[in-house]
């Protein structure tokens, strides 16, 4: 089934087209890996998902699950299925990491006629997901993200991500910052929430998270458009190749 | 009530409290001068010592300059431009029963949610209603004179207690203290009385509920609250007005008194009209309010809840002077629109082993400005005193203000002081994050608003931290674009 489908994208940031014209499917169940260098357009390519304002989509649609995305509001995105793990996470003064988990759980059962979970089963649940990631419960009960350090902000996306059970989970450079065992614990982490009901997209400059994560697609984003696509082995090839091959002029596709 | 229900409540609403009531009203001429003044005083019926302190005020009054050291700005107040009386026509006397009451006030303080009849009215909650200059009714009076529990207006207790009065009015805040204090004790019109006897732990919260209902006219309320040795008293405050273009004067002057053993907390949710979008109309609170712990290991709690009025001048304090005695300040200041608000406690140590604590959490949005200004000073007898102050403001998009004022003075050397104070802000990364996680913008501000407020709401008593909290959210309402 076609989860996600964007055809033809152009994107600006204040005049500056940034996205060229991008075309990518995604079926549900499928893992993609978009890499590229920095600077080609990937980020901007998972906040626009999001809906994060500010920027300009000049021409091109994103169907999602048979709807027109960028007619919605962020928030409808996320209730609709959509997950960002971000890049950089913010800090949320005041609120627990497990009174925003609630009202962000309630408010997507809510939006799928589903009724709030009462406070036992939500206690368990958090739990249960908070050990995937290997997050200690005395986290929950902390401000979101404050005082957290890289790693634990990012094992706190997949914490959340976990929770919210989306049907697309878009992984915007999760690795970045993180040491190998940080790494293998985030990468353990989607792997158990691999489904054939969750498709991921995941972003990211390097191969390593890809060793073990492993993608059923790889693409190469180079200059606002994706370049090159195949299977995981494309990934390693560009590792050994590095991304100067594609600016020499290698930018058909496979 | 679940939390996204009371949220979409109250994001749907505007000031709800601005109706005009049609009450008639008798006023007596605008203006400030000693006529006024034995005008007042005759309509009140109170001694003759009342009529000299008064005139001793307002010749003080005559002699001071309005302070402008608070960071608030306005224009000049014409004080000849204001009617200091205004009462309900109907009310010659305070009707000895509820159903002497004119139905029409009775009306309007159902639409406050104040019920003044007394089986509607909340269990274990005593109301003093006071409209305008006047206080309208007084409940569950019977049951709390049983316990030798006086609580009643001010007016009654000038008539019926003058020696308390005497003793005590102006002990705490001297009608020399400032210019409003001043202009308060030459003009005050009604207010409550509180003496609680000793021993006696009052069994229901005692509640003042004021209304300013007609137009150009100033209020002028006047609180007092003895708590007897050992004796102990919880009292909560509200406030509304209607909308209106002008600006309306608010100077209250509350006095607090402690004994030996004593205990007073002292609530307050004040939500007089802010003004509009644009900053007009709205009412000037300028209030003087101060507690005194005179006897050995009483305590002074304060807990107030600011969202409304253009401009609030509000500090209030505790003179600790029984030795182990404790000050307490809880303090919530939202400011949003152009409102503005320089509100802040002084703790001043007198005794020895005192201890006071100061948590202040401020939040502007929109083009306001929101100042805590704070005094901490420990004097050379108070040896062993601790303070602990945290100061903790929350911004609200980028055209708004905090600004914080702590003053610190010691003059021993074996007493601690801690201050703590954090700025946050809630950007708009915080808002697409949550966002992102299926909360929209409002649900999102009150998430953190709560959730920043909490340690002062928690300190309200139950019902009046429900109101507060939705209180909270609708003095956000359109604080985000």
């Amino acid at each position: 089934m076609e989860l996600l489908k964007i055809n033809n994208l152009k994107v600006a940031i204040e005049d500056k087209l940034i996205i060229k014209g991008l075309n990518l499917t995604i079926n549900l169940g499928e893992v993609h890996a978009i890499m590229g260098p920095n600077g080609t357009g990937k980020s901007t390519l998972a906040n626009v998902l999001a809906g994060k304002p500010g920027y300009d989509v000049l021409e091109g649609e994103i169907i999602f699950m048979g709807k027109n995305l960028l007619e919605m509001e962020p928030e409808e995105r996320a209730r609709e299925g959509i997950f960002l793990a971000f890049q950089y996470p913010v800090e949320i003064p005041g609120v627990t990491n497990a009174n925003f988990m609630k009202t962000a759980v309630n408010e997507i059962r809510k939006y799928r006629q589903l009724e709030p979970l009462d406070a036992f089963d939500f206690l368990q649940l958090m739990k249960e997901r908070a050990a995937l990631v290997g997050l200690d419960a005395s986290y929950l009960q902390r401000n979101v993200n404050e005082g957290f350090s890289g790693g634990e902000k990012k094992r706190n996306e997949i914490f959340q991500l976990a929770m919210l059970e989306p049907k697309l989970a878009i992984l915007d450079e999760t690795d970045s910052g993180l040491d190998i065992d940080a790494l293998k614990i985030v990468a353990n982490g989607v792997n158990s929430l691999r489904s054939p009901e969750r498709s991921f997209l995941v972003i990211t400059h390097y191969q390593r998270l890809l060793n073990y994560l492993t993608p059923d697609f790889v693409h190469v984003m180079y200059d606002g458009r994706i370049v090159l696509s195949g299977t995981k082995e494309l990934a390693l090839e560009l590792e050994s190749k590095g991304y100067d091959w594609l600016r020499n002029g290698n930018n058909g596709s496979k | 009530m679940p939390n996204d229900e009371l949220l979409k409540e109250i994001t749907e609403q505007e000031y709800k409290y601005g109706f005009v009531a049609p009450i008639e009203q008798e006023f007596a001429p605008k203006g400030l001068n000693e006529d006024i003044i034995r005008f007042i005083w005759e309509k009140k019926k109170e001694p003759p010592f009342m009529l000299e302190w008064r005139l001793k005020a307002f010749r003080y009054w005559k002699s001071m300059q309005e302070p402008h050291w608070a960071k608030v700005e306005y224009p000049p107040i014409d004080y000849q431009d204001i009617y200091y009386y205004a009462a309900p026509k109907k009310l010659k006397e305070k009707p000895k029963s509820l159903d002497e009451v004119d139905p029409e006030i009775l009306r309007t303080f159902e639409k406050l949610g104040i019920p003044l009849r007394e089986q509607e009215i909340l269990a274990g909650v005593a109301v003093d209603a006071v409209l305008d200059s006047v206080s309208v009714a007084t409940t569950f009076k019977e049951k709390l004179e049983e316990l030798g529990i006086i609580f009643c207006s001010i007016n009654e207790a000038i008539r019926n207690h003058p020696d308390l009065v005497q003793k005590y009015l102006g002990s705490v805040v001297p009608y020399t203290d400032n210019f409003f204090a001043a202009l308060n004790s030459a003009v005050f019109s009604d207010g409550s009385f509180v003496y609680v006897p000793k021993g006696v732990r009052c069994p229901m919260e005692l509640s003042t509920y004021f209304r300013i209902n007609a137009s150009e006219t100033g209020q002028f309320e006047r609180t007092l609250i003895i708590a007897d040795e050992g004796s102990y008293v919880s009292y909560l405050e509200g406030c509304t007005a209607p909308i209106r273009d002008e600006n309306q004067l608010h100077a209250a002057v509350v006095e607090l008194i402690a004994l030996k053993d004593a205990e007073i907390k002292y609530s307050t949710v004040q939500n007089w009209y802010p003004g509009d979008k644009e900053g007009r109309g709205g009412i000037y609170n300028f209030v003087t309010k101060r507690g005194i712990c005179l006897g050995e290991n009483s305590k002074i709690s304060w807990t107030q809840v600011e969202t409304g009025s253009a401009i609030t001048w509000k500090y209030p304090s505790c003179i600790l002077k029984g030795d182990n005695s404790v000050g307490e300040f809880y303090s919530i200041a939202i400011t949003n629109n152009y409102q503005q608000a320089d509100t802040g406690t002084k703790m001043i140590h007198l005794g020895k082993n005192t201890r006071s604590r100061i948590v202040s959490k401020g939040i502007a949005a929109g083009r306001s400005n929101n100042s805590y200004r704070g005094l901490v000073q420990i004097s050379k007898k108070a040896v062993g005193a601790r303070n602990y102050s945290q100061c903790d403001s929350l911004l609200i998009g980028d055209k708004c203000g905090a600004h914080t004022f702590p003053y610190i003075e010691v003059n021993n050397s074996n007493s601690i002081v801690e201050h703590e104070a954090t700025t946050s802000k809630i950007s708009d990364e915080i808002l697409f994050y949550c966002n992102q996680r299926g909360i929209s913008k409002e649900d999102a501000i009150g998430l953190i608003v709560n959730g920043f407020s909490r340690e002062v709401l928690n300190q309200l008593p139950m019902e009046f931290a429900v109101e507060a909290q939705k209180l909270l959210s609708v003095s956000l309402e359109g604080s985000v674009g």
